[in-house]
């Protein structure tokens, strides 16, 4: 019974929408029916409650006179599938290991803002993306359960094996491979018997980062990989205090999502006015608890109350996209072999 | 030997067979379009197809081998509560990946509940990581499907046997050779080669309790190439190396399963005469007892954790839970339409190997027939207009292989023995499949029907490519929420998955059971 009643009940919904649009549209005249339409395609995580979607959302459409509509996917497959018919005037969420191929399929216009206004810890140069957070990759330990964390990468590395920790695959994740690159930036040449060193302590590996958290807050693991900025998400939401990232002086990998538009839309206007809305202290004072990662232009005094008390890296590593793309293959390949012996 | 003049003709069935062909076919196609010359296969992908193809078949043959006791001793013994232990035994094969990793971990993992007990009794604890845990999760899985495909075919026994064996006193070595091998002969192949499929493309749960990248499957190679090389070359041979592995062992089944006659019986509630002495009756409960344990306590672990994740539950959960309610709906009727007739094509060929082709879609790799779509839908219509009918339809055809294998033997049994008295009254037709078929298979339709909406609802499926806010599944917003640390309140939405899975389940196949015995 349940089951039957359902779709009649939507498609209902459906048409009593669109009868009302209809209706509303004829009463309304030309005026409502221009309401333009900006098309942002973002991750999926982006429009759930709590992420930060709706609230972009509302926060834009309340400047623009426009209406903000997110599609959300598998980002970049979806743009590369659709080519030059995607519907998308906007993206955001590409994180920066992958600009690098987005920026090849050519569908990509100068944002046009001025990277002067980033306060991120690294120079940032980009004319096409638009860095609109950034955190870095850390190591996360429950402080109740673990007396002496590594202050150090090296020890880490030094830790008697029964440590467990548990990371992501850099074949399937991001903060997986932004981990291989953070290796091999501290390590260079020694990145193969970092690995072997490290092989005992890693319990298993995940597809992705949730299942990898998910252990951690389980209590199977003892470390998780993770961002600097995860105790916020324990802090601010939950009261609890005991998550913390271990801050290694060696550095920690910069990570960043960015915001880009597409050269073909239709509305360049509105799309340029949503690229200046990222840079607004509006968006910006929301990304920290919306989406538990640090603001890309706003300087730290402005951050939200706490926030600046959040344990943060001194020194930042970082490849440019080249760069990552250029180790990116090998790094896999050392990583695979150490830890399939 | 085989009826000439069948009262159901193939046609229809050879056609629906065609179309699933043709879809995963078209689905090549599109992906050949867009698909730029890439690198080959290296050493680790020979190494991945190496291990997948290990993992797989040490699954299936153990998911078999521990679902013949566990199935023997569920047919033979009538205990209240039994209808519902056999549902919930049904209910890992349907979980969500995700959710049943960190359910087993609970129970198995370093600091599990086992390795607790293990602790407290001053011995040793065990690992899980491994190719062990590999084959245990899979096992987890599969042996539910295993023990159900079984446990169908004891019931399908006729009671007659049982009487006269017991007329005759047969002994119990005797009663097995005659009564148990032929059909053991019957069923094990089918259902060990349709694990081995479903281990085959398993991928999340063979690395994780793999330990890491020496468990590396086929269709994680798959993902990587698609999503971040964006080789589609390298992603569509990596799948059609695995339709051909999963062809293989369909083929292999499908041949040594023998095709001898088989007639029905008057339909009585099997009685079991042979089975009352106390030392049978003391091992079937024990195997009912380690089987239920084994399955129902990482249930629970998801359970309890699920329950302090309710509260937390965003409203935006509901939503979605209809979404996938409809999905599952309709890929329930999609599948009826395509496995019905497909299975009474197969049923009246004398070889079964056109079986084989209910398997493609399933090892074909969703995530690849998905993309191949989109990429033919594009130019055509919005793809993300048509996410839901197209998660539907993929998710229809990820359940054909079960439905198959459940419904083919009593087609096959069916058509063998009423042939003559149909066509004696002119039963051909709609009116056959109204007046013969469909009574005499409700059974197996209601359980192919729950078990493809089951898994439809638990599928994350090919919705993660590309789904509007609004068009979110369950399984998709469950991902959404522990993307975004709400870890609790994704338990909550896995619980209520769970459930919604099984109440589903257990409404079709209590629908095809109804007026037959419990």
């Amino acid at each position: 019974m349940i089951i039957l009643s359902l779709r009649p009940l939507q498609t209902k919904g459906t048409i009593m929408r669109r009868t009302l649009l209809a209706t509303t549209l004829l009463m309304a005249g030309p005026a409502l029916a221009e309401t333009p339409v900006l098309t942002v395609y973002a991750g999926d995580y982006f429009t759930s409650e709590w992420g930060p979607g709706p609230r972009i959302e509302e926060g834009f459409e309340a400047i623009c006179d426009c209406d903000l509509q997110f599609s959300t996917g598998d980002l970049l497959p979806r743009l590369m599938l659709e080519g030059a018919r995607t519907k998308a005037d906007v993206v955001i969420g590409l994180t920066s290991d992958v600009t690098a191929r987005a920026r090849a399929t050519g569908l990509f216009a100068p944002h046009g803002q001025d990277n002067g206004a980033l306060t991120l810890p690294i120079d940032w140069t980009d004319d096409t993306f638009l860095p609109f957070n950034y955190g870095h990759t850390a190591f996360i330990y429950n402080e109740t359960l673990m007396d002496t964390p590594p202050a150090s990468f090296d020890a880490l590395l030094a830790m008697p094996d029964d440590i467990k920790i548990v990371i992501q695959d850099p074949r399937t994740s991001i903060s997986g491979l932004a981990l291989l690159l953070w290796v091999d930036a501290v390590y260079g040449e020694d990145a193969g018997a970092v690995w072997e060193q490290l092989a005992p302590k890693i319990l298993t590996v995940t597809k992705d980062w949730s299942s990898s958290y998910g252990m951690f807050t389980d209590g199977e693991v003892d470390m998780v990989l993770s961002y600097t900025t995860s105790p916020a998400y324990h802090m601010f939401a939950e009261d609890d205090f005991t998550k913390k990232a271990a801050i290694f002086p060696e550095g920690h990998y910069f990570m960043t999502e960015t915001v880009a538009k597409l050269s073909r839309t239709e509305v360049p206007e509105l799309a340029d006015a949503f690229l200046a809305y990222v840079l607004s202290e509006d968006f910006q004072r929301m990304i920290p608890t919306a989406n538990w990662s640090l603001p890309s232009a706003l300087p730290e005094q402005d951050w939200p109350e706490g926030w600046s008390d959040l344990p943060l890296p001194e020194a930042v590593l970082f490849y440019d996209e080249d760069e990552a793309e250029a180790r990116k293959a090998e790094a896999i390949e050392t990583w695979r072999r150490a830890l399939s012996q | 030997m085989a009826p000439r003049a069948q009262p159901v003709v193939g046609r229809s069935g050879a056609l629906a067979g065609a179309a699933v062909v043709g879809l995963v076919v078209l689905s090549f196609v599109g992906l050949g379009m867009r698909a730029e010359v890439g690198r080959g296969l290296g050493p680790a992908e020979w190494a991945a197809i190496r291990f997948t193809v290990v993992q797989a078949a040490l699954s299936a043959v153990l998911s078999v081998v521990f679902a013949i006791p566990l199935a023997r001793a569920l047919a033979r013994r009538r205990f209240a509560g039994r209808g519902i232990l056999i549902t919930l035994l049904g209910a890992p094969f349907i979980l969500p990946v995700i959710v049943a990793v960190l359910g087993l971990l609970t129970v198995f993992g370093r600091n599990g509940w086992l390795n607790t007990v293990l602790e407290a009794a001053g011995l040793p604890g065990v690992s899980i990581y491994g190719i062990h845990g590999v084959v245990l999760a899979h096992v987890f899985f599969n042996l539910p499907l295993a023990t159900r495909l079984l446990l169908q075919g004891w019931q399908s026994i006729p009671a007659e046997r049982f009487r006269l064996a017991a007329q005759l006193d047969l002994p119990p070595a005797t009663l097995r050779r005659t009564l148990e091998y032929p059909l053991l002969v019957q069923i094990v192949p089918g259902a060990a080669a349709l694990i081995f499929v479903i281990c085959l493309t398993s991928f999340a749960v063979a690395l994780t309790l793999g330990g890491g990248p020496r468990a590396t499957t086929i269709e994680l190679a798959i993902y990587q190439a698609f999503r971040f090389d964006f080789d589609l070359a390298r992603a569509s041979l990596l799948s059609l190396v695995q339709l051909a592995l999963a062809g293989s062992a369909a083929l292999i089944a499908l041949w040594i399963i023998p095709n001898f006659p088989l007639t029905a019986g008057l339909d009585r509630v099997q009685q079991r005469w042979d089975v009352r002495g106390g030392v049978q009756r003391a091992g079937d409960v024990a195997m009912i007892a380690l089987g239920s344990g084994f399955l129902l306590l990482p249930l629970l672990a998801i359970t309890l954790a699920g329950l302090r994740g309710l509260p937390q539950m965003p409203p935006g959960v509901w939503l979605t839970a209809g979404n996938s309610l409809w999905v599952a709906v309709l890929s329930i009727a999609v599948l009826l339409l395509i496995a019905l007739p497909m299975a009474a094509w197969i049923a009246t060929r004398r070889a079964g190997g056109a079986e084989a082709i209910g398997l493609i879609g399933l090892s074909a790799s969703p995530l690849m027939i998905g993309t191949g779509w989109f990429i033919l839908i594009n130019p055509i219509a919005d793809p993300v207009a048509l996410a839901l009918p197209v998660t539907a339809l993929i998710n229809a055809l990820m359940g054909l292989p079960f439905a198959l294998r459940i419904l083919v033997p009593q087609m096959r049994e069916t058509l063998q023995s009423y042939h003559r008295l149909a066509t004696t009254l002119g039963l051909r037709g709609w009116s056959a499949w109204r007046w013969l078929v469909l009574p005499r298979l409700r059974p197996q339709i209601g359980f192919a029907a729950g078990l493809t909406g089951a898994l439809s609802v638990g599928d994350l499926g090919v919705i993660a490519l590309f789904a509007d806010p609004e068009r979110a599944t369950l399984p998709l917003q469950m991902y959404r929420l522990m993307g975004a640390y709400r870890l609790e309140a994704a338990a909550g939405a896995a619980l209520l998955l769970v459930a919604m899975a099984l109440a589903l389940f257990w409404t079709c196949d209590r629908l095809g059971r109804r007026d037959a015995e419990a």
